[in-house]
């Protein structure tokens, strides 16, 4: 076959070239911008080279930012996947059940981030929140506007409210795909209803599962909304993650540089990890 | 190793039965031999998977018994009826090799690992999988793939059946003969019952000594592919086997006489019952002759398959096939036919009159 050279095609590229410069390119350019240059506004600006990179990866905030949410990630990670298996397991295949738990599933998926963070403020709220309110009555010495170990776990509970549902629509969307062959199979062969699990069902979700932690450790990672609208970042910084800390010092502090450059180290961070990620997870798919 | 009895089984989906359009299955009873090879044929939606998902205990019978050897396993689970079943699609365990597959049905009955790995490596020879035992399951084939669903089902030596639930389904044609002859000697050499489903008659015909012939929930015949041939038991039979089918066309019984078409037709037996809605002659293509005087025909077209002619012609009553030796000259308009007599059945209300 002989392919016709036209180079005129590139122009019909022209339309997505320049909705990306804007919506990303361009951006992404000033905060580049930023991170290598001294500015004290007026449009004054001053080389820096790769000074607020230093000083960011130097830093003992970035260090500790980065390892609050490190471990917020994981925590929830480590909660929210085994247990929306779990509930998408239990969850009924037939009947009037399925509409019902697909749309009580999906109710926290709808509220807006900053409403979740006020709704549970107030609920937890240790004087007239509900849940502080009880945890206090049954004995507990729960406060989490004071107290860091109660802020982390009103965080954490937050968050697995909100988004364990994602992990269980997807384990489930991938469960009822599975054809009732391979259960019937499995059954024949004598396969405990943890084989069953392990063998069948676990790698028939391998896809969805994929999705479903790197859709929630991107959406944990960059977490912003929830805990400021629920403790602020604090009590202190102990739940000030990345993002919250980035913009105390691009907003509160007026430290462009430094912020640019943290940002750059955040976006990196992420794909990094995506993409190590997605690759380990894919690379027995590529071969079969 | 079991003989099985299935007595007066009937099988719904639905929770209340109005009709028999209701039931899957209806007053199925067979008796099948221990160390026989059978097949259940029958077009799609005639009820023999749901047939086979009671036998192999993954579907529980509305009314009915299943014995092994005459012990009641009705209410027994697949494990406890020791069986073993092949799917119409390959299932494997996508994240285990080849041997481990084959391994797992042996290593969940608690088999110790030399038992295990003599086992199935015996039975990866059979199945000349020996070559791929190390490979991930999930990169073959679809034939690779199938013939390790066999082997899951063939390797435990102690299943009282092994049931096949069109295997061969997905498998390209020319391995579907390799397969198919590969499973008649494995069934020769080991010796165990089993029983295949499948809407293939060659499939069927060739695979079983004992042929279960189904329709609409029912079965219509079970009989050794020669009987099923020579004397269907019902129209659909008749039917549905041979190619092309056997001609079914409208009689009239008056005083134990036959006449279609205005002449008189001479069936293997003399009838003397007349008491149908409908009755119908059953002749197949392959025992009709030309001759000088009999029913009047018109011939309509010749296909030549190169070893036979199929003539389809035409009376009054209806369309007549005929199948003749490529050798034989086929007159051009109109001609005479006349039907093989031992080979020429009555049917009352389709089902055979003796």
């Amino acid at each position: 076959m002989n392919k016709t050279i036209n180079q005129k095609a590139w122009y019909f590229v022209i339309p997505v070239f320049i909705l990306v410069a804007f919506n990303a390119a361009i951006p992404l350019m000033t905060v580049v911008n930023y991170s290598f240059q001294e500015t004290f506004g007026n449009n004054v600006f001053a080389w820096e080279g790769t000074r607020w990179f230093k000083q960011i990866l130097l830093s003992e905030r970035f260090h500790a930012a980065l390892g609050r949410q490190i471990a917020f990630t994981f925590i929830i990670l480590l909660i929210q996947i085994p247990l929306g298996i779990a509930i998408a397991l239990t969850m009924p295949k037939k009947g009037w059940g399925v509409p019902v738990c697909l749309i009580l599933m999906s109710m926290p998926l709808l509220i807006p981030w900053n409403v979740v963070g006020a709704m549970w403020n107030i609920f937890a709220l240790p004087d007239i929140g509900f849940l502080g309110h009880s945890l206090n009555a049954l004995g507990f010495d729960y406060n989490f506007t004071q107290q860091p170990g109660d802020a982390w776990f009103t965080t954490i509970l937050m968050d697995v409210w909100h988004w364990t549902s994602l992990v269980v629509l997807l384990s489930y969307a991938g469960l009822n795909s599975i054809q009732p062959a391979y259960y019937q199979a499995a059954e024949i062969d004598g396969a405990s209803r943890w084989a069953t699990f392990r063998y069948i069902e676990l790698p028939k979700m391998k896809k969805v599962l994929t999705l479903a932690i790197l859709l929630r450790f991107m959406d944990s990672f960059m977490i912003y909304t929830e805990p400021f609208v629920l403790t602020g970042g604090g009590p202190g910084n102990t739940t000030a993650f990345l993002s919250i800390d980035l913009v105390k010092m691009a907003l509160g502090q007026f430290d462009l540089g430094p912020a640019a450059a943290m940002s750059l180290i955040y976006f990196f961070i992420v794909l990094l990890v995506c993409w190590v990620f997605y690759n380990l997870m894919m690379k027995n798919e590529a071969q079969s | 190793m079991a003989k099985i009895t299935l007595k007066d089984l009937s099988h719904s989906y639905l929770e209340k039965q109005n009709n028999n359009s209701d039931w899957a299955l209806r007053d199925v009873n067979i008796d099948w031999k221990d160390g026989g090879a059978y097949a259940l044929l029958g077009p799609s939606g005639c009820g023999k998977t749901t047939l086979l998902n009671i036998v192999s205990g993954l579907l529980k019978p509305t009314k009915g018994r299943v014995l092994f050897d005459d012990k009641d396993m009705t209410s027994f689970s697949p494990v406890e009826r020791d069986i073993a079943q092949i799917f119409q699609f390959p299932v494997i365990y996508d994240t285990m090799s080849v041997y481990d597959n084959l391994a797992f049905p042996l290593k969940n009955r608690g088999l110790s690992d030399s038992e295990v790995a003599s086992k199935v490596r015996e039975i990866a020879g059979m199945l000349e999988l020996t070559s791929t035992l190390n490979n991930r399951a999930s990169g073959l084939t679809a034939d690779g793939k199938q013939k390790i669903s066999l082997g899951r089902g063939l390797v435990r030596s102690d299943v009282n059946v092994i049931m096949f639930d069109e295997p061969l389904t997905v498998i390209d044609p020319h391995l579907k003969w390799v397969l198919r002859s590969k499973l008649k000697e494995l069934h020769q050499k080991i010796n165990r019952t089993m029983i295949y489903v499948t809407h293939d008659q060659t499939e069927a015909l060739t695979f079983a000594d004992q042929v279960v012939v189904m329709h609409e929930g029912q079965i219509v015949q079970t009989g050794t592919p020669v009987e099923l041939f020579e004397k269907p038991k019902h129209t659909f039979v008749g039917h549905f086997i041979g190619s092309p089918g056997m001609n079914i066309l409208p009689c009239e019984i008056k005083n134990g006489e036959i006449s279609f078409s205005g002449q008189k037709i001479q069936s293997h037996k003399a009838v003397k019952k007349s008491n149908f809605s409908k009755t119908q002659i059953g002749i197949r293509p392959e025992f009709i002759n030309f001759s000088k005087d009999g029913i009047p025909v018109k011939i309509k077209r010749v296909s030549n398959t190169g070893r036979h002619k199929i003539v389809d012609t035409v009376c009054d009553e209806g369309n007549i096939k005929i199948l003749s030796n490529a050798s034989t000259e086929i007159p051009s308009g109109s001609a005479h036919i006349t039907f093989n007599q031992k080979y020429t059945y009555v049917y009352g209300d389709s089902w055979i009159i003796e």
